[in-house]
């Protein structure tokens, strides 16, 4: 029986990764071999989906990217014991994507079957709850604060302080709530995890509850992933199957348990607070804050809100211990980051890194450029929110402070990069009607200025004024950036600034060339 | 929806009723009616805003709040364009236009025979693939327009 691995993850599936593994198994029948189709996470080279990886007495052999097509000539090549073939990668674990690579969250990611708990705790699963529940809730949170790790949805907040926060406040109840609402465009990491390794997702929701006394933790996912929603509910069956959710935790008396809440295509549902809204059943409205969701948070209970990628980290540190997490890393942005590298490249994927890395680096090197093959001209960083990049600054370090300190962000680790062919204030303009469309509302500066800005954008675009409309702009993106109470608002200036700061002449262009379009 | 259940009130109580024990049931009731009748009608509002114990403009605003729930039936088959930065990188949007025009259709909107309704969305979580698009909520990557011809032809036929 040999062991052939194709993914489930939804970016292998929409490469045509389910009918692989039926033609796999339809060919192995018709030739007398004997196969075990195992569906696993993605590796993250997302390039290469669907990735065939084969179990041999050498190591796993890839095979990408396989289509329906190429698996007789895989049979007729031995693929079944690595055999030559041109869509032979050689050992996946050689490839120089992920050597180059230091993985702690994504550490089991692709390599384990995501609903076995036993290869989970194979590969180092359930040591971290195990010592949590040894050294107690308050050491638990020393060690996650220890380590310095920040919130990895895009504010950066410290975990550690914010768990304590909750676990300090006075409460009959507590909840643990995790963001799986990755909205951004160019991420993908929280749907790779939630596919490839759910039962990290699941072990660090229940370190949280052990931590903070909170005994119910919800999972807010994202109505468009619909692969991810399915892979992560079996893992909570799973878990709850082997006693790792429920009434008695692992038999230590603990009780806690997850359920999984599916959002309804808002992007604004990304901000904690109008996630809370949205799952206490509510429109998707941002709260003001004070009180934080640490003191008044899901149904005014203190509530630790948490990204997966943070939540799916808390195991490896608890494991591993805050000091083998705080030693990698520049400045505070301590540890690694999941880096999804997408749009137009030629090697898109995730690549998980300790911070500090030039962001040149990543897309020349790691990325290999576009796949278009014309020059960068562009890269978003951190989604729709973020500043668009140029060539220029590509010595930039892949650190929060650095970031910060050019009026970029790392938000959630996606970088999107773009071509020479870009229009740059038809990406400023459509950065408005993103805002103007997921707006919640609440704030007039994000709710009719983004209206405005696109309108204005359209006339600058037209050469009407433009030196004045800019200013206009540029006065709209100040109001907006400083009048609104959760991110939507007060970041989706920045692409718009960037662009202007970045690529003015993309908004002065010759009058008759504006004329004709 | 494929395979959408004609509206009775009776049904849409039993639904409501069988998630009343969660904690902010809303979303859960309102994606499990959508699931049954292929949209979320006026009636099952009613209902919800009976059995929830709020005003009946409270949840009008909840339903009309989120991008996934729709008052009238969509085609028989839902596809999904993604239009975020990403794909845009990979001419997502010129490509989007231009199968919109083809089949005269404008965001949103259903093809006259009922079977297609074309949606934009925000990010698939695909990047590494744009562009790319959902159809029936079956993930495909690196759309172009023949693919997009494919799914329209098979959604059609």
């Amino acid at each position: 029986m040999t062991k052939v691995y194709v993914p489930l993850d939804m970016a292998a599936v929409a490469m045509g990764a389910d009918r692989l593994a039926t033609a796999i198994v339809k060919e192995a029948a018709a030739r007398g071999e004997s196969v075990q189709i195992i569906r696993n996470g993605s590796r993250g080279m997302l390039w290469l989906e669907p990735l065939v990886e084969v179990e041999t007495s050498t190591g796993r052999i890839g095979y990408g990217p396989v289509s329906v097509k190429d698996v007789g000539a895989l049979f007729d090549a031995s693929f079944l014991k690595g055999g030559a073939h041109p869509l032979s990668i050689g050992k996946v674990d050689d490839h120089s994507w992920m050597k180059r690579q230091n993985r702690i969250t994504f550490a089991r990611c692709g390599i384990i079957d995501p609903l076995s708990i036993s290869e989970y705790e194979a590969h180092g699963g359930g040591a971290g709850l195990a010592r949590a529940l040894q050294i107690g809730p308050a050491a638990t949170i020393e060690e996650v604060t220890k380590s310095g790790l920040r919130g990895r949805g895009g504010a950066g907040f410290p975990t550690g302080i914010k768990w304590k926060t909750v676990a300090d406040a006075p409460a009959d109840r507590r909840y643990v709530v995790v963001n799986a609402d990755e909205g951004d465009s160019g991420t993908f990491a929280d749907r790779m995890i939630m596919e490839g390794d759910p039962l990290s997702l699941i072990e660090g929701m229940i370190i949280c509850g052990y931590a903070i006394n909170g005994s119910k933790g919800y999972v807010y996912l994202r109505s468009e992933y619909p692969q991810a929603a399915k892979v992560y509910q079996a893992a909570i069956d799973v878990a709850r199957e082997a006693g790792w959710l429920g009434d008695n935790v692992r038999g230590s008396g603990f009780k806690f348990d997850i359920e999984l809440r599916i959002g309804a295509g808002a992007y604004v549902c990304g901000e904690e607070t109008s996630l809370l809204d949205s799952l206490e059943g509510k429109r998707g409205i941002v709260r003001a804050k004070p009180p934080l969701p640490a003191h008044e948070g899901l149904f005014g209970k203190p509530t630790v809100v948490n990204n997966v990628l943070s939540m799916a980290t808390i195991p490896m540190i608890m494991e591993k211990g805050a000091q083998h997490y705080a030693d990698l890393g520049v400045g505070r942005s301590r540890g690694t980051m999941p880096i999804q590298i997408a749009g137009n490249v030629k090697y898109g994927g995730l690549f998980e890194t300790d911070f500090g890395i030039p962001l040149g680096e990543i897309i020349n090197d790691i990325a290999g450029g576009t796949r278009s093959g014309r020059p960068v001209r562009a890269v978003q960083c951190g989604g729709p929110l973020g500043a668009y990049v140029p060539v220029s600054l590509f010595d930039l370090p892949f650190d929060y402070e650095a970031f910060a300190a050019k009026d970029s962000l790392i938000g959630h680790g996606g970088l999107v990069v773009f071509d020479d062919t870009i229009d740059m204030s038809w990406m400023a303009r459509f950065g408005m009607e993103f805002c103007a469309i997921e707006s919640c509302g609440k704030c007039t500066p994000c709710r009719l200025g983004s209206i405005r800005g696109i309108e204005t954008i359209d006339k600058i675009r037209a050469g009407q004024d433009v030196e004045n409309n800019i200013d206009l702009l540029k006065d709209l993106c100040h109001t907006m950036k400083f009048g609104s109470l959760c991110a939507l608002g007060g970041f989706a200036p920045y692409p718009v600034e960037s662009a202007l700061r970045h690529f003015p002449e993309d908004f002065h262009k010759p009058a008759l060339e504006a004329a004709a379009e | 929806m494929a395979g959408a259940a004609p509206y009775s009130d009776e049904r849409a109580r039993e639904i409501i009723a069988d998630h009343m024990g969660l904690e902010g049931p809303a979303l859960p009731i309102l994606h499990a009616l959508q699931a049954e009748f292929g949209h979320v009608p006026e009636a099952a509002v009613k209902e919800m805003a009976e059995a929830l114990n709020v005003s009946r403009a409270e949840m009008h605003g909840v339903v009309t709040f989120y991008h996934d729930f729709h008052r009238e039936p969509h085609g028989r088959h839902t596809l999904k364009i993604c239009r975020a930065e990403s794909c845009q990188s990979m001419g997502a949007e010129k490509l989007a236009n231009d199968f919109l025009n083809k089949l005269k259709l404008e965001w949103g909107q259903t093809t006259p025979d009922g079977k297609l309704t074309v949606e934009a969305v925000y990010c698939l979580g695909l990047c590494a693939h744009s562009p790319s698009a959902l159809i029936d909520g079956e993930p495909v990557g690196c759309i172009d327009m023949q693919k997009l011809d494919e799914l329209a032809a098979e959604a059609r036929s």
